[in-house]
């Protein structure tokens, strides 16, 4: 497997220094250096050791369910006029790409004798998928989720409950996802001997967005495979991602970033429109500046405070974007577009009643541009499908009948 | 002007009590009576605090300050508003402690250069990376003879120590725990870890901060260092106060004598 490539030719990946172009870096305050200088220094032999690969390649195997198919979407394809795959991360188990990212990083830190796993989570996908495999390792788990988020997903904290995590309601500040991530990263601070923070997206202090984002190019290395298979090239015309953080498109990404010949979108949560007032679209609303260690794209008040934003989907609501995304809008290398609440909503019926799949909001606002793109007739379009609706069903059903 | 903090550690090397409090707090307009309260009772050292949305090495009681300084409406431009001729009335030095973020969107330079004329002597950024300082901004700051601190650990390495001690000015701040501020650890364990830095031969002063919190602590903290500063108890004894000077009085009162 390709986790452990070398990207240092590349344009658009992380330097030695920990940056994209002006992006990246670690700023963390001294508590933290010694616990990011470890992985700093440690991450890359591990994750290029064999039997670190071998272990990481049959779990994603025989417990994710990997490779994920690629689903040529006939219906979807006509509606579009362009020839549209799905890459079905959705079928993952815990129904998500998240679990790509928690399996590696568990396996990391058992390499760094942590004994004790602490994430934080949003919607609660990154938080079930850390849940999951702290179980699968018998290992202690602590996720912190912000106190508004615990009542809006209450079934995901269920989850993690019966898994056997411990949910630390985070009740500082605006207390929803960034949030929970300063207390995880306080309590990294608190706990820097025995303790590994699995971070659930490609944001964050160096070495997480190129950690994460190496542990999520699994999608892109098995898309090039299935598509050489399903259309005699392994380049598509097109690769869409929703992103927040931008975790599931990095790993859809990443193996195309120096293919000039593929275009790569990405899809921000527009919320009730970017100029609403009730946005989290990044790149449009952010400016430069530092959000949990890294300096990326934010948004911010004039004052330089972290603001709150917003968007339908709790997968979304992030109010930065990862060092490599903000590179790629800067650079033009991908194109950044928003699709609102009411679009990605409405995708989510239309491929739902076309293809018989309920995606996550998250992936819906992914779909939710392929109206906005001039297609060619015979241009392949790969569509990352994220994961699955079922955590959405109270939303999808609130707006069913309006 | 040889600058403030120099000229304090020139004239007293033990038991230099710094206090931290939060700007703007309890209320917004209160920025100025605490300092010059903190100053009458006998403060060598006020560390200021610029409240932010997201900080990462507070804990919950300092971030509840900040949080509750920005709903009185605080600001970088507000504080500079506020210390505009505040060195008319007050002579001990002044830090100010915050996060990057709102520094690079003020400007470094504006920053440094602002902190400057109104009299700050010092700024702690516990995010800004060793590396950036030196490259970026240190000129910066050499320019503005405005001096910055940082931070050591238990965790830091000797080298680390040594080369954060050459680059900070003025003093090195040690926390005295891997903490967030405000947790109570047991500082008999630092012990070994405070004699450590007593035999590194440090160019800068010391002072122990995080989980100093009375007298005890304090005195502990002073028997191996220059100093030490206090945040977070400092922070609950004027939250609720009617009577700030009073409040000051009776803290500082409890730790000198």
């Amino acid at each position: 497997m390709d986790i452990a490539i070398d990207t240092s030719k590349s344009r658009y990946q992380v330097d030695k220094n920990g940056y994209y172009g002006r992006f990246g870096g670690a700023y963390v305050p001294e508590m933290l250096f010694p616990n990011v200088d470890e992985l700093q220094r440690k991450y890359m032999e591990v994750l290029s050791d064999p039997s670190f690969q071998q272990e990481f390649e049959s779990l994603l195997r025989d417990y994710v369910g990997r490779p994920s198919p690629l689903y040529f979407a006939k219906r979807l394809s006509e509606k579009y006029k362009a020839k549209i795959y799905l890459k079905r991360e959705d079928l993952n188990h815990t129904g998500a790409h998240k679990i790509n990212n928690t399996i590696g990083q568990i396996l990391l830190a058992k390499r760094l004798g942590k004994s004790r796993i602490i994430a934080e989570t949003g919607a609660g996908q990154h938080g079930v998928a850390t849940a999951t495999v702290c179980a699968l390792m018998g290992m202690e788990c602590v996720v912190y989720m912000g106190s508004i988020d615990i009542e809006r997903q209450a079934p995901n904290v269920s989850r993690m409950k019966m898994l056997g995590a411990t949910v630390v309601a985070a009740t500082s500040g605006s207390q929803t996802l960034k949030d929970a991530t300063n207390e995880a990263i306080r309590d990294w601070i608190n706990n820097p001997v025995d303790t590994h923070y699995i971070l659930g997206t490609a944001a964050g202090p160096h070495p997480y967005p190129d950690m994460v984002a190496r542990l999520q190019s699994v999608i892109s290395e098995e898309i090039r495979k299935q598509l050489l298979e399903k259309t005699g090239s392994e380049l598509p015309d097109y690769v869409v991602a929703c992103i927040g953080g931008g975790s599931n498109a990095a790993g859809a990404f990443f193996h195309y970033l120096d293919e000039d010949a593929v275009k790569l979108v990405a899809v921000e949560a527009g919320g009730k429109g970017v100029h609403s007032g009730h946005s989290a679209a990044t790149t449009q609303l952010g400016k430069i500046g530092i959000i949990h260690a890294a300096k990326t794209l934010l948004m911010q008040t004039e004052d330089g405070q972290i603001t709150e934003p917003y968007s339908i989907s709790a997968g979304l609501d992030y109010p930065g974007i990862g060092p490599m995304h903000a590179h790629l809008y800067e650079t033009g290398r991908a194109m950044f577009l928003d699709a609102t609440d009411e679009e990605a909503l409405a995708a989510g019926y239309e491929l739902s009643k076309l293809e018989g799949i309920i995606p996550a909001m998250e992936s819906a606002h992914a779909l939710a541009k392929l109206k906005d793109i001039p297609f060619n007739a015979d241009d392949v379009v790969v569509v990352c499908l994220s994961g699955r609706g079922d955590k959405d069903l109270n939303t999808y059903i609130r707006h069913m009948n309006k | 002007m040889q600058n403030r903090i120099d000229q304090l550690f020139a004239a007293k090397q033990h038991g230099v009590l710094n206090i931290y409090c939060t700007a703007g707090f309890p209320e917004l307009n209160d920025t100025l009576p605490v300092m010059t309260a903190l100053q009458q009772h006998g403060a060598d050292l006020i560390e200021l605090g610029m409240p932010f949305s997201d900080p990462l090495a507070d804990g919950p009681v300092i971030q509840d300050s900040g949080t509750r300084a920005l709903k009185n409406g605080m600001s970088l431009h507000k504080l500079f508003e506020q210390l505009d001729g505040f060195r008319d009335r007050i002579h001990v030095p002044v830090i100010l402690m915050g996060y990057l973020n709102p520094v690079l969107l003020y400007g470094v330079e504006a920053f440094v250069k602002k902190c400057a004329e109104v009299g700050v002597d010092g700024i702690i950024l516990p995010d800004l990376p060793m590396a950036e300082y030196e490259a970026d901004y240190k000129a910066v700051f050499e320019k503005y003879n405005v001096h910055l601190i940082f931070l050591v650990t238990p965790e830091t390495t000797e080298a680390r120590i040594h080369k954060l001690d050459s680059l900070s000015k003025g003093f090195l701040y040690a926390v005295s725990s891997s903490s967030t501020t405000g947790k109570d650890k047991d500082m008999s364990h630092q012990q070994a870890y405070f004699e450590r830095l007593q035999q590194l031969k440090l160019q800068n002063p010391v002072l122990i901060g995080f989980g100093i919190k009375d007298k005890a602590t304090f005195d502990t903290a002073c028997r191996y260092t220059n100093g030490a500063i206090i945040g977070t108890a400092f922070i609950k004894a004027i939250e609720q106060s009617k009577d700030i000077d009073s409040s000051v009085r009776t803290f500082i009162g409890a730790i000198k004598n």
